[in-house]
């Protein structure tokens, strides 16, 4: 007898789920290193600059959060709440004339490579002042002279970009490494593959980094991508690492090995860093398709706590020390406002700069 | 006539036909659960399941081209892109090779599918987020292009859209998804593909606007009347085919037109159709066609410099005043 035919269905579903009452979670996070700083090579003031730019980072989010909510600018806001130990740990193990490329949710990776709090809050309100001059705004924070190459805002856009970096770099025989960041949701964009193959082929010197925050927008990494996205490296006989990204220590021991390799043997890697996104996609986001719940379970693993916890508990620092970076942070960021509310905005001629080196070859201009 | 917002139209249009045709489905980056990035599709997963209404991971190209497959096959698909500016992704599959099937293998297949999605600027969102890109499509053979500007014409030309038999580039905008208008309650309620429409009559001169544009040319029209100036506005609503005939019955009549175009003005839609104007109705211009477009240069993020880049109103009236020296 003929089966009933069952009725097609395409992309896994994510509504109404019933999993008898256990949270579900987009990701899981690998155990973090069981290694003390000092056993990793880093000195107590290191954590200490860690915690503090961990700390610039959260501060100077959720001060901008306040001001585009108070109207202050306008356009996208994609915050970085919650991954800050990737951006951190990272620097910390790159040299700083390593490449680093990201995506839109760049402003923590300004901040630590050395955009000030007043230039990445200018550029949020389009001011003159800003990292980008006010052309770019939250998207597209860059500091090229530290060799922070931008954030980007077309997903994938920038993968093969990063690539281009480790050609060159190659080619000038500089010793530098690119690395290039980007979210699980651009895993799925063609750009990607095409870059492995090529970087795998020519033994480019980058390392390509997932990090995996559990979702693309409102879509579970689970129901845009299939597989486990560290394995992906397989296909291309390419090195791989997968870790956890809630921990600074955990990002730092593991970026500096892969570092290493890639510089010494230029080869290049493809990295999933499991992490967690606290806020919506941007600021315009109901965020219906997770649980309370889910979202307070990797709070727990806050990336920021856990930093001023370990130099509690290490007793690197006391609280009043910590306490006093808290309130110079505090004020910094709130200078950083005050700077960008007061700063002009770009002139009406700025609007006809920066589109060409020399001449400007503007079509038809009234 | 019932009042809808533009994406209840598109919506009800979308509706209408997956109901009618069960071949017609819907598939996009959160068009399902999350339903619909600017809330298009909402409903229609609960209403039509997941076999018909599908998330696409984040890969433009390849859910083009799935599209472009399943159209040659005999389906409908309507692909929803969350903006134009990331269908440039998938622009090998819309131009390579949708737009050319048909006539590559002698008329052997076809693509019967709708690429849709907003269209061009939409506040300060910066560079790579704000392209107005129908010219570049109206640029292909193969295509057809509708830009609408007010949710009735949006239902009709895009029921029109989803049963053309070819590829059909479906623009709109996230700035006028929540404009409410008049929508017709006619049963089976089509707009032809290619037929403009004369939304405001006038003496004095004729503006040719669609889209975003349209409402700002209507800005202008309405300050312009105050000074005595009666301005006629054709909304073309199809780029392409472009209803010419309607156009140049206008300018017959008032001797002079502006066309609000929101693309870079190199090889657009102004100077297509400016150039067009001057072939066919050279003799009944009393001053050469004038355009109001982008500058030649791209979208800034700052606010000043971003209000300073896109039309206005202010820059539509310059434009009538220069075509009729005043
Ligand atoms: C080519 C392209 N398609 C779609 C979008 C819209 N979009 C912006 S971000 C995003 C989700 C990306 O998710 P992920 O890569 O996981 O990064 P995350 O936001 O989690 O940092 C989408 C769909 C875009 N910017 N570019
Ligand atoms: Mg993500």
């Amino acid at each position: 007898m003929a089966k009933k035919k069952q009725e097609a269905v395409f992309t896994p579903i994510g509504l109404n789920k019933n999993n008898n009452g256990k949270v579900d979670k987009s990701v899981e996070l690998p155990p973090a290193t069981k290694k003390k700083h000092k056993e990793l090579g880093l000195s107590d003031d290191d954590v200490i600059a860690m915690f503090d730019q961990m700390y610039l980072q959260r501060r100077f989010e959720e001060r901008a959060m306040q001001m585009y909510q108070k109207g202050k600018f306008g356009g996208f806001l994609h915050l970085y709440i919650g991954q800050e130990a990737i951006s951190t740990g990272t620097v910390f193990a790159l040299n700083d004339d390593d490449d680093i490329i990201t995506a839109y949710r760049d402003h923590g990776w300004g901040l630590v490579r050395g955009i000030s709090a007043k230039e990445g809050m200018a550029e949020l309100f389009g001011k003159a002042t800003g990292c980008s001059k006010g052309k770019g705004g939250s998207m597209h924070f860059a500091k090229t002279e530290n060799h922070f190459w931008g954030g980007y805002g077309i997903v994938g856009g920038h993968i093969p970009i990063g690539g281009g970096f480790a050609f060159a770099n190659k080619y000038l025989g500089n010793g530098q490494i690119s690395t290039c960041f980007f979210g699980d949701g651009a895993v799925d964009q063609g750009a990607l593959h095409e870059t492995l193959n090529m970087s795998q082929l020519w033994k480019l010197p980058c390392v390509y980094v997932v990090e995996n925050n559990g979702y693309s927008m409102g879509t579970a990494s689970n129901r845009h991508t299939v597989g486990e996205i560290h394995e992906r490296a397989k296909g291309y006989g390419m090195k791989s690492a997968l870790f956890n990204g809630m921990d600074a220590l955990t990002v730092y021991e593991n970026m500096k090995a892969i570092a290493d390799d890639v510089r010494e043997n230029s080869i290049p890697y493809f990295v999933e860093i499991r992490t967690y996104r606290y806020r919506g996609h941007s600021m315009s986001d109901p965020q219906k398709y997770r649980t309370k719940e889910e979202l307070e379970q990797y709070q727990k693993t806050d990336p920021v706590e856990r930093m001023k916890q370990y130099l509690l508990d290490e007793k690197i620092a006391k609280q009043k020390e910590i306490d006093a970076i808290q309130e110079r942070i505090e004020e910094d960021v709130l200078e950083a406002v005050k700077f960008a509310d007061e700063s002009p905005f770009p002139e009406p001629d700025a609007l006809y700069e920066d589109m060409f080196a020399g001449t400007p070859f503007i079509h038809d201009k009234k | 006539m019932a009042v809808l917002q533009f994406r209840e139209a598109l919506k009800e249009a979308i509706d209408e036909e997956m109901d009618r045709d069960e071949n017609v489905f819907v598939m996009g980056e959160e068009v399902a659960e999350y339903n619909g990035a600017y809330k298009v599709t909402e409903g229609l997963l609960d209403k039509y399941g997941f076999k018909r209404v599908i998330d696409t991971p984040i890969s433009e190209l390849g859910f083009a081209g799935i599209g472009v497959g399943a159209a040659m096959k005999g389906l409908r698909p309507i692909v929803e892109f969350m903006t134009f500016n990331f269908a440039v992704l998938a622009a090998d599959q819309i131009i390579n090779h949708a737009s050319k099937v048909r006539y590559m293998l002698g008329g052997q297949a076809s693509v019967p599918i709708v690429f849709r999605g907003p269209n061009a600027s939409a506040g300060q969102l910066g560079a790579t987020h704000s392209v107005a890109y129908d010219s570049m499509y109206a640029h292909f053979p193969g295509l057809s292009v509708i830009y609408p500007s007010e949710p009735d014409d949006a239902k009709g030309l895009l029921k029109s859209a989803i049963r053309n038999d070819d590829t059909v580039i479906f623009m709109e905008s996230e700035q006028m998804y929540g404009l409410k208008g008049e929508v017709s309650e006619e049963k089976d309620y089509i707009i032809p593909i290619g037929k403009a429409k004369v939304k405001r009559e006038g003496e004095d001169v004729t503006i040719v606007a669609t889209g975003k544009m349209y409402h700002i040319a209507k800005q202008a029209a309405e300050q312009l009347a105050k000074d005595g100036v009666d301005a006629e506005i054709i909304d073309p609503r199809t780029i392409k085919p472009f209803d010419l005939e309607t156009v140049i019955k206008s300018i017959k009549k008032t001797h002079r037109c502006v066309i609000v175009d929101e693309a870079h003005p190199f090889g657009g839609l102004a100077s297509e159709v400016g150039f067009l104007i001057q072939r066919e109705a050279f003799d009944y211009l009393d001053a050469p066609v004038q355009r109001v477009c982008l500058p030649d240069v791209c979208a800034p993020f700052s606010k000043p410099l971003f209000d300073l880049w896109l039309p206005d109103a202010k820059n539509v009236i310059e434009a009538v005043n220069a075509v009729m020296y005043r």
